[in-house]
């Protein structure tokens, strides 16, 4: 053991702010980061040196998916023999054996990212309303104080379900952050439950709205919202998530021609380069789906895994690489920051397109950003506090997120008002992804559940992490670092 | 006239006017004068005095021959030029067409389910506003106006017949106190009340409680008798608030448990459905 594995595992145990299963994650972190990298190519490495091209911190010896996403339908009609459970015969059945699985689903966090699209799973058992949904609240509870991580996400909708409705009530109750939420929404959701989803989302920042009709074309119906807004087929998942900074990127940029024509290329050919080897690690060497019987029971299956291609600072390297400094041409206002934008997306799309890895493919996912994040702006946002008036922001928004099939997402903070015209929200969000918008997040500016780039927080929470006390959730820890290097308290509140 | 609309400004984005969300044009001057108005800067037709024109920071506004000139690049929407108003009036109010607006509106559009003309009072440009609500419509967005009564309906068949839906303000059922508080008498007020009713288009009948200065109790059971054969109609109680209005009232914003009362008093009186704000 080295020297500096000994300081790194002792701080870990001497953290006063990490609770017992927090620890055993980081120590496990640790662990895994012992090895070497993943051996790249002299070209490739250099991109990664200069933090253009980033593995996520994933672990230098991934040792399964970053990203699970178990077929759970399939789960409830057929039971596991491994776990040795029968088919669920009632709710409390039926909600003993999801969380009994979960126990077993790994992410790249210590849980799940995916607990299933929840209100499909139940409603098949709800008879008796009251008895349901005192069944669905220990669920709900149980996965809040047990997996703890806001990266672990529930789907619902599109239809109206009982069980639909019962969870977005207890949500809107227990405002608690998680899971993360988000309700499948396409021409079959009566307004009158989108609506209903409105009002549990301004009390407490969930579900996001997810347009069905954009990711069923690039996925086909079967796919599943996980972590923080990662779209991905369902009964595989994300091998690796690959990270392309292209604020740094514009660091070494000398020239818009430059850019396009030299550094992009290369740098988009050196992040396939890395995930394509880190992906073939995983299923070459740590053996992750011979060796669980999530694969045995079908539950996984090996085609249906695929690499995320992660991008981030859209905005920055725009204005930098422009020079752009008038705040009316800047990314996010000007027509030529705008274009300029779009050909850096497309170009990326076609050549990750284009590329042809050795195990399932690439597609491209709008990256939330680190905790560590200074000046780097999540996937292709404008920064907080440059945001244009809301109708041009929606139209900017909608614009770039048109490849990112992976999932891309942004939020927007609304007034106390919108909680008594829930119809004002549900008439933006059915325009924006009319626009082409993928993925719609809001909150209220007031409610002390609130949203971080991607995943949600207790502002309570946040306030008690900087005071130095432990807390439950993964994500407030993440959320201490983002309030404070992206100014997420700081973003621009829409008054509709 | 009605090629042209004067507007003080345009809200593309609005949750409380009227039925989802809707863009809100304000139209410039209103024959009331209502004491707790809160734009009082909508009430009167700019008289090129030139006062604001010295007043502004941003040097946005200079004095052509036609009156005073606004530069929306250079303002800065510090309100300096209304505040200094002798007139209650805004330099800022431009004549637009249909197609300004529209045009205005362009980015709004897909957002939107409609928009709701105010102001000022809208039905004083109400022959351009019936041509603003054919092209809203042409386009599929509904069309509602937020009015304070004070010209008939049934003498603007035009914007009668194509707006989709009225909210209309009955500030006080008595017309001695409607007197008081905006100089003019309510008769035609409580005709368009009944009228609008009737026609089926009156989405909203609002009324801002005033401690001290109304009688608020009297109109509140009054409308809620009215809209008692009409269950379809809500009735939204506002509350007082003193952003805006010129010169202060020396009147406390009405208690949260004042407005219950009135909720109650609504309700037992008819109303069908009675929302406070
Ligand atoms: S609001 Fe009025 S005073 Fe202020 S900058 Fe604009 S025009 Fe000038
Ligand atoms: S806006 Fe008012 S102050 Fe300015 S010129 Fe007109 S009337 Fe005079």
């Amino acid at each position: 053991m080295t020297e500096n594995m000994e300081a790194k595992v002792k701080e870990i145990m001497e953290d006063p702010k990490l609770t017992y299963p927090q620890r055993l994650i980081e120590l496990a972190k640790a662990a895994e980061n012992l090895p070497d990298p993943v051996a790249l190519s002299e070209e490739a490495q250099w991109f990664v040196d200069r933090d253009i091209v980033f593995d996520m911190g994933e672990g230098n010896a991934p040792y399964r998916p970053r990203y699970v996403v178990p077929d759970y339908d399939k789960f409830m009609k057929q039971g596991s023999k491994f776990l040795m459970l029968d088919p669920p015969k009632d709710i409390w059945d039926a909600v003993s054996n999801l969380l009994i699985l979960y126990r077993f689903v790994p992410s790249v966090i210590a849980g799940p990212v995916y607990v299933g699209h929840i209100d499909r799973l139940l409603d098949p058992f709800v008879k008796d309303e009251e008895e349901a949904r005192h069944a669905i609240r220990l669920f709900l509870t149980h996965i809040d104080r047990t997996i703890s991580d806001s990266f672990c996400h529930a789907n619902i909708g599109p239809y109206d379900t009982r069980a639909g409705r019962i969870i977005l009530e207890l949500s809107a109750e227990m405002q608690r952050p998680v899971p993360n939420m988000s309700m499948i929404y396409n021409e079959h959701t009566p307004d009158d439950f989108a609506k209903k989803a409105i009002g549990t989302g301004l009390i407490t920042a969930k579900p996001s709205f997810v347009n069905d009709a954009m990711y069923t074309a690039d996925w086909g119906s079967n796919y599943a919202i996980v972590s923080c807004y990662n779209a991905l087929p369902v009964g595989g998942g994300g091998l690796t998530l690959g990270r392309l900074n292209l604020k740094k990127l514009a660091d070494v940029t000398e020239s818009p021609e430059q850019l396009l024509n030299d550094l992009l290329p290369r740098a988009v050919a050196a992040q396939c380069e890395q995930m394509d080897k880190r992906d073939t690690y995983i299923l070459e060497n740590s053996h992750f789906l011979e060796n669980t019987f999530l694969t045995e029971e079908g539950l996984i299956q090996k085609d249906r895994f695929v690499g995320m291609f992660g991008l981030v600072g859209l905005a920055e390297c725009v204005n930098q690489v422009l020079h752009l400094t008038d705040p009316k041409e800047r990314y996010g206002h000007g027509k030529q920051a705008e274009e300029f934008a779009l050909e850096i997306l497309e170009r990326i799309h076609s050549q990750v397109e284009a590329y042809k890895p050795k195990y399932g493919k690439f597609a491209l996912h709008g990256q939330v950003g680190i905790s560590t994040d200074l000046g780097v702006t999540p996937n292709t946002r404008v920064p907080v506090g440059e945001e244009p008036p809301l109708p041009e922001h929606l139209l900017i928004t909608a614009k770039t997120q048109k490849h990112f099939a992976a999932g891309i997402g942004e939020l927007f903070p609304f007034e106390e008002t919108a909680k008594k015209n829930p119809q004002a929200v549900l008439d933006i969000i059915k325009g924006a992804f009319a626009e082409g918008m993928r993925y719609f997040s809001f909150y209220s500016s007031n409610s002390d559940v609130i949203r971080v780039t991607g995943y949600l927080v207790k502002r309570s929470d946040i306030e008690k992490y900087d005071a130095g006390e432990a807390c439950i959730g993964n994500s407030t820890v993440l959320g201490s670092g983002a309030s404070k290097g992206l100014h997420i308290f700081e973003r621009s509140v829409r008054s509709v | 006239m009605c090629k042209y609309g004067l507007v003080n400004r345009i809200i593309p984005f609005s949750c409380v006017d009227g039925p989802g969300n809707r863009s809100a044009v304000f139209f410039q001057g209103c024959e009331f004068r209502c004491a707790y108005c809160h734009n009082p800067e909508t009430q009167n037709l700019c008289t090129s005095c030139g006062v604001c024109v010295s007043q502004c920071p941003t040097k946005a506004l200079t004095m052509g021959d036609k009156g005073v000139l606004w530069n929306s690049e250079l303002c800065c929407s510090c309100d300096q030029c209304l505040n200094v108003c002798p007139s209650h009036s805004s330099p800022k109010a431009r004549w637009m067409s249909v197609d300004d607006i529209f045009q205005e509106l362009q980015g709004a559009l897909p957002f939107i389910t409609g928009i709701t003309i105010s102001g000022g009072e809208c039905t004083q440009y109400h022959q351009f506003a019936a041509k603003l609500f054919d092209r809203a419509h042409e386009l599929g967005k509904t069309a509602f106006c937020d009015t304070n009564g004070q010209l008939p309906f049934r003498e603007m068949p035009e914007l009668t017949a194509v707006m989709d839906m009225a909210m209309l303000d009955v500030k006080a059922w008595n017309d001695e106190r409607h007197r008081e508080l905006t100089g003019k008498s309510n008769r035609i007020v409580l005709d368009n009340l009944n009228y609008l009713s009737e026609i089926g288009k009156l989405y909203e009948v609002r009324t801002v409680i005033v401690p001290g200065l109304l009688n608020n109790e009297e109109t509140v059971e009054q409308v809620s008798r009215h809209l008692a054969h009409y269950p379809e109609i809500r009735y939204k109680l506002i509350k007082y608030r003193p952003w805006g209005v010129r010169p202060p009232l020396e009147v406390q914003p009405p208690s949260d448990q004042y407005m219950e009362q009135l909720r109650t008093l609504a309700c037992e009186n008819g109303a069908n459905e009675v929302v406070l704000t």
